[in-house]
């Protein structure tokens, strides 16, 4: 079968070539050109996918004798992943690109042109898993068997058509046996380092970044709970709920980013306790398989790195849910994606309001 | 990946295979020619030998004198030399301004670009929807302390040829010097130096069947210019550096081959590329040929696919095993809307639209049968799977 595969340079998505390549498969590596790294000179782009990152994605492909295009995505990268992401901290939100990278860019417009090409299927070097429930020929999207290296939270997006024409080669097996293959066929990257945190983020300098494009993020007061004011900021961009770093406060004891207000730019501080909240409600939600007519039992994670906390989800109005943890949880971050999962399988989820 | 059928190469302006002929020229100097072409003894003037034949043979193809052609590394660096030699020359008698058309290779635009940088006050001369500069848009942006005008000789996208003579007159009469990239019609149509009227002239070797990493730019004798490659005496002492003779010499034999042959080429390569313009135009809807199709190199035809990104049918072409190319590449090898077809009033989301189909020496009807019956299915598909989804315009 043809399949593309979306090969960032990294190890995983080099690996998930070489596996398929090696079943047999008629294999096509397309990487993404996100942005110009060269057009800004003495600019560092983030930790993926810059013009070096490009050129081992070549080296792999070379080495497994797949060819290899470089497709250029800086108009819908920048249209569809980080203007919504300049927008979401101007807002006072804390986005999370990457799901609405997976959605909208790898599984849409590089699946579509996988698919110009005859390409039936894409595959990535995610850690996630998609199966066919084999009763109602629904597609399940549950995490890898590696938990400690799960990407499913990033792939809550995707729908039943989407996940149809995905594949994830490495989802199967643990990150170290991933880089044991590489080595063992000596793939240039085999020993490179993982990107982490959001790939288009020149030393996670978040801040900075929006501020460059944003510049009507201006600076407002820090109050207290009962609206007492503490201090001053230079842009709610800057923070995010459960802060504590960074405030500028002398309080005694240890305050913490409670809430952003953005229209009043102001950012809300408190103690650790008023972090905790049982509740939150989620907009733009997907439900992978199908929408549920009552309240369901799942496990729902609100950050990449959180564990999953039982919680009960309550569809709402055509695309919101309402979600009501067991137990309060710390920090729940408007901008975040919430994903329910009932024991490995995705259920769904949407973006906290 | 399975190509059953022979590969058909239609990249052409991007660059040529070495003519049998000049492969041999290009083995023999670089196994028997060794010696340094500036030492005094036998193995020297071996050498420099050879560079005075390949001189002799570029001059011979533009109608120049030998001693007014300087070699290259290739053509971007006869651009630079010829730009930036000119420019700092001027500086001193208080021209500090440039122009150059909208349509240039970047060799010329980017060196606009570094100059005005550090100072220099620099033009482009619009250019209508055929791709042809009016030599009155160039009056028009033309000021008294105008140091040099750059207009290429035929547009390396769309192929169209520029009035040079006319360009040259206009910038003569305010006291500039004249300066014309010749890299995409040296070897496909007649130069002469003296009847286009310019001061200097670049070329290439690799686009005319020649190898890479060797090229020339012409010197009107009398024009004064700064070297950009300082160090030894080479060159006359307009550019430094021990000579690349296998090179220079695959040059010189290619030089001689393209003049010979011209003509006969000429009309061969022109009667392919109308043949396969007939066939895309009639065989697809929605396509059209851009720029002036009356004044153009006999090689070239560029076409727009409405409703289909040209990555998208390159890549579908390239596993079909056919090459060509949009004529506008960047370094990480992906593609960039064209700044030509920009310059020429596309609008942005029409500058990706478009394939560059360039032929010569080896293309052969068979060529021309494989894509007319090749293209119309790729496009078809690539427009059956257009659809209104999040980012897909």
């Amino acid at each position: 079968m043809r399949i593309v595969v979306a090969m960032s340079g990294g190890v995983d998505s080099s690996v998930a070539a070489a596996l398929l390549a090696e079943q047999g498969h008629d294999v096509i590596g397309l990487s993404m050109q996100l942005y110009d790294a060269a057009g800004d000179g003495d600019r560092s782009f983030g930790s993926c996918c810059s013009i070096d990152d490009l050129h081992d994605a070549r080296r792999v492909a070379s080495a497994l004798h797949i060819p290899h295009y470089i497709l250029n995505f800086e108009r819908q990268f920048d249209e569809l992943v980080v203007s919504n992401f300049v927008r979401e901290y101007s807002s006072g939100r804390t986005p999370r690109p990457c799901a609405h990278c997976n959605a909208d860019l790898k599984f849409a417009t590089l699946a579509d042109r996988g698919r110009a090409l005859g390409a039936d299927r894409v595959a990535t070097g995610h850690y996630a898993r998609v199966e066919r429930d084999e009763a109602t020929g629904r597609l399940r999207l549950k995490r890898a068997v590696d938990r400690s290296k799960d990407q499913a939270y990033f792939l809550f997006s995707l729908t039943q058509e989407q996940l149809a024409h995905a594949m994830f080669p490495v989802g199967d097996r643990p990150k170290e046996a991933v880089r044991e293959y590489a080595r063992q066929r000596s793939l240039p990257v085999a020993d490179k380092p993982d990107s982490q945190e959001i790939c288009f983020i020149p030393d996670h300098d978040y801040a900075r970044f929006v501020g460059e494009r944003a510049p009507e993020t201006a600076g407002g007061a820090i109050l207290s709970e009962d609206g007492r004011v503490l201090g001053s900021h230079e842009g709610i961009h800057r923070f995010t709920v459960g802060q504590r770093k960074g405030l500028g406060l002398s309080t005694g004891s240890p305050v913490y980013v409670l809430e952003l207000r953005a229209a009043e730019r102001q950012v809300i501080v408190g103690p650790r306790a008023s972090l905790e909240r049982t509740t939150l409600t989620a907009s733009g939600v997907n439900w992978i398989l199908e929408k549920p007519d009552h309240a369901v039992c799942v496990t729902a994670q609100i950050r990449h790195r959180h564990q999953a906390a039982p919680a009960t989800v309550r569809s709402v109005g055509p695309d919101r849910a309402e979600v009501v943890f067991d137990t309060p949880q710390i920090a729940i971050t408007p901008g975040q994606a919430v994903v329910f999962y009932e024991d490995d399988v995705v259920v769904g989820g949407g973006w906290i309001d | 990946m399975n190509v059953s059928h022979m590969r058909v190469y239609l990249d052409y302006n991007a660059t040529t295979p070495l003519a049998p002929e000049v492969v041999d020229a290009v083995v023999a100097a670089t196994r028997d020619l060794f010696g340094n072409a500036s030492s005094v003894h036998h193995f020297g003037q071996q050498a420099k030998a050879a560079l005075d034949d390949a001189r002799t043979a570029v001059a011979t193809l533009i109608g120049a004198d030998p001693s007014e052609v300087v070699f290259t590394s290739g053509g971007t660096e006869a651009d630079n030399f010829a730009i930036r030699g000119a420019a700092e020359a001027a500086e001193a008698g208080g021209r500090r301004h440039l122009v150059a058309s909208a349509i240039e290779h970047e060799a010329v635009l980017n060196t606009l670009k570094a100059l005005a940088r550090r100072g220099w006050r620099t033009s482009l001369i619009p250019v209508d929807q055929s791709g042809v500069v009016n030599p009155d848009r160039v009056r028009e942006v033309l000021a008294a302390d105008t140091a040099l005008v750059s207009v290429m000789h035929a547009n390396n996208e769309i192929g169209t040829i520029q009035p040079i003579a006319e360009i040259a007159a206009a910038a003569h009469e305010r006291g500039a010097l004249m300066h014309t990239d010749a890299v995409q019609s040296a070897g496909k149509i007649p130069i002469d130096v003296k009847a286009l009227g310019v001061d200097l002239l670049a070329l290439s070797a690799h686009k005319l069947n020649g190898p890479k990493g060797a090229g020339a730019l012409w010197v009107k004798r009398g024009t004064r210019m700064m070297p950009i490659l300082t160090g030894g005496k080479h060159e006359r002492s307009r550019r430094a550096g021990t000579e690349n003779v296998p090179g220079i010499a695959g040059f010189g034999t290619a030089a001689r081959l393209a003049a010979s042959k011209m003509k006969m080429e000429g009309s061969r390569v022109a009667s392919l590329r109308d043949r396969l313009e007939a066939g895309v135009l009639s065989g697809v809807l929605g396509t059209a040929v851009n720029g002036a199709i009356d004044r153009r190199v006999p090689n070239t035809t560029n076409i727009s696919f409405d409703r289909v990104e040209a990555e998208s049918l390159l890549i579908a072409l390239d596993l079909e095993g056919i090459a060509v190319s949009t004529g506008s590449a960047c370094s990480s090898g992906t593609l960039e809307p064209s700044h030509v077809l920009r310059a020429m009033g596309f609008p942005a989301h029409r500058t990706q639209n478009s394939l560059r189909f360039s032929l010569g020496m080896f293309s052969t009807d068979a060529d021309v049968d494989r894509v007319v019956s090749v293209l119309p299915g790729l496009v078809e598909k690539l427009r059956g799977l257009t659809r209104k989804s999040v980012g897909s315009r």
